[in-house]
């Protein structure tokens, strides 16, 4: 856990999957063109039992994905707006709020763009450069409890948010690529 | 039918709107498959590369797409090509940027030495405007690359064409 999220952060930061109490199952990632993956997702209700059960699955299917910080509910074939983050290993990660699933999460704030190189699990052949806000609030809902939470986010934990809630929205990073010869032929897979 | 085949097309001169819908078009009235394209303007003039699969043979392909340049201004060539496999790397992907004032001699000179070990252009662009010189290029390296000594040769032969240039990783980041 970051050494750092004070306030409402502090919340998540001390959230882990132990409070679902459900065993999380690993499920199939899809990949593009499966349709789920350009389907907005509708809003979930945080305390719904499947909700539960799908944010338990979704950090299951993380914690076994080799690289895998984040995945969204799309990503396992389910139209909904729930996604898991978890950025604490990677080495580009400063402050980060350790795992956290989040519901009907939205972006409240977001400034100092930077670009990068993404990649992502439902896109395996390759990677593209995009553009996305380093400084991030984000709200959003705790699954179980419900309980509404905002997140102060930067850096790599931003740039991950912003690539999950576009994944509850429909949108893959292909969508966002910040130009005609900004995507790249992947050479090496995890 | 026939068994598919792979041809590459270049489409190469003066630049005005509808070329690509124009050729495009012709290719897929001959049921052509693009499997691959780039296109771009180099100060201006057209120049685009297709990769397509089908069953046309290119004596077809070649005439279908000979009303592209029937008025003189674009050259189209059509040729067969085997079907390749990108491999997948153990080495590192690394992006090499290069600006300085335009003299010639800087593209060869630099690249030079990624050549010199081993290191294979994946993709490259070169710029220029006005004086200034612009050189952008995606590098695959062997995974016995020595990357410092690279870097330093690198920019020795920069330095000696009175140019900058960095090197650094090309990594993606797994979302």
């Amino acid at each position: 856990m970051s050494a750092g999220p004070a306030g409402p952060d502090a919340r998540v930061a001390a959230w882990t999957e132990a409070e679902l109490a459900v065993e999380g199952r690993v499920l199939e990632v899809v990949r593009v063109p499966e349709p789920v993956l350009s389907t907005p997702g509708p809003l979930v209700d945080p305390t719904a039992p499947e909700t539960v059960q799908l944010a338990a699955d979704l950090v299951a299917t993380m914690r076994v994905s080799p690289g895998c910080v984040g995945l969204a509910a799309p990503q396992v074939g389910v139209s909904a707006q729930v996604f898991c983050v978890d950025v604490s290993a990677h080495p580009k990660t400063r402050d980060h709020h350790g795992t956290f699933v989040l519901c009907n999460a939205e972006v409240l704030e977001a400034s100092r763009n930077e670009k990068a190189r993404e990649g992502c699990m439902s896109v395996p052949d390759f990677t593209g450069d995009v553009k996305r806000a380093t400084r991030l609030v984000v709200r959003g809902a705790l699954p179980g409890t419900g309980e509404q939470v905002e997140i102060t986010a930067n850096a790599f934990e931003a740039r991950c948010l912003q690539h999950e809630i576009d994944h509850c929205n429909g949108f893959v990073f292909l969508d966002r690529v910040a130009g005609a010869h900004a995507i790249h032929a992947r050479k090496t897979y995890l | 039918m026939s068994t598919p085949t792979l041809h590459a097309i270049t489409v190469l001169g003066h630049d005005r709107p509808g070329i690509i819908a124009e050729a495009t078009g012709r290719l897929s009235g001959l049921g052509l498959n693009l499997e691959d394209s780039t296109m771009t303007l180099l100060r201006g003039h057209f120049a685009m590369m297709l990769l397509c699969s089908g069953s046309a043979a290119g004596p077809a392909i070649e005439e279908a797409l000979a009303p592209l340049a029937a008025d003189g201004t674009l050259t189209v060539t059509v040729r067969e090509v085997p079907e390749e496999t990108a491999p997948t790397t153990t080495g590192s992907s690394w992006v090499l940027t290069v600006h300085g004032g335009d003299r010639p001699g800087i593209v060869s000179a630099v690249i030079a030495e990624v050549a010199r070990v081993g290191g294979n252009i994946t993709d490259l662009t070169t710029r220029l405007a006005g004086d200034l010189y612009l050189l952008l290029a995606e590098i695959d390296l062997p995974a016995a690359a020595d990357v410092d000594a690279l870097e330093s040769a690198i920019r020795t032969a920069a330095t000696a064409l009175g140019v900058g240039a960095t090197l650094r990783p090309a990594e993606a980041d797994e979302l």
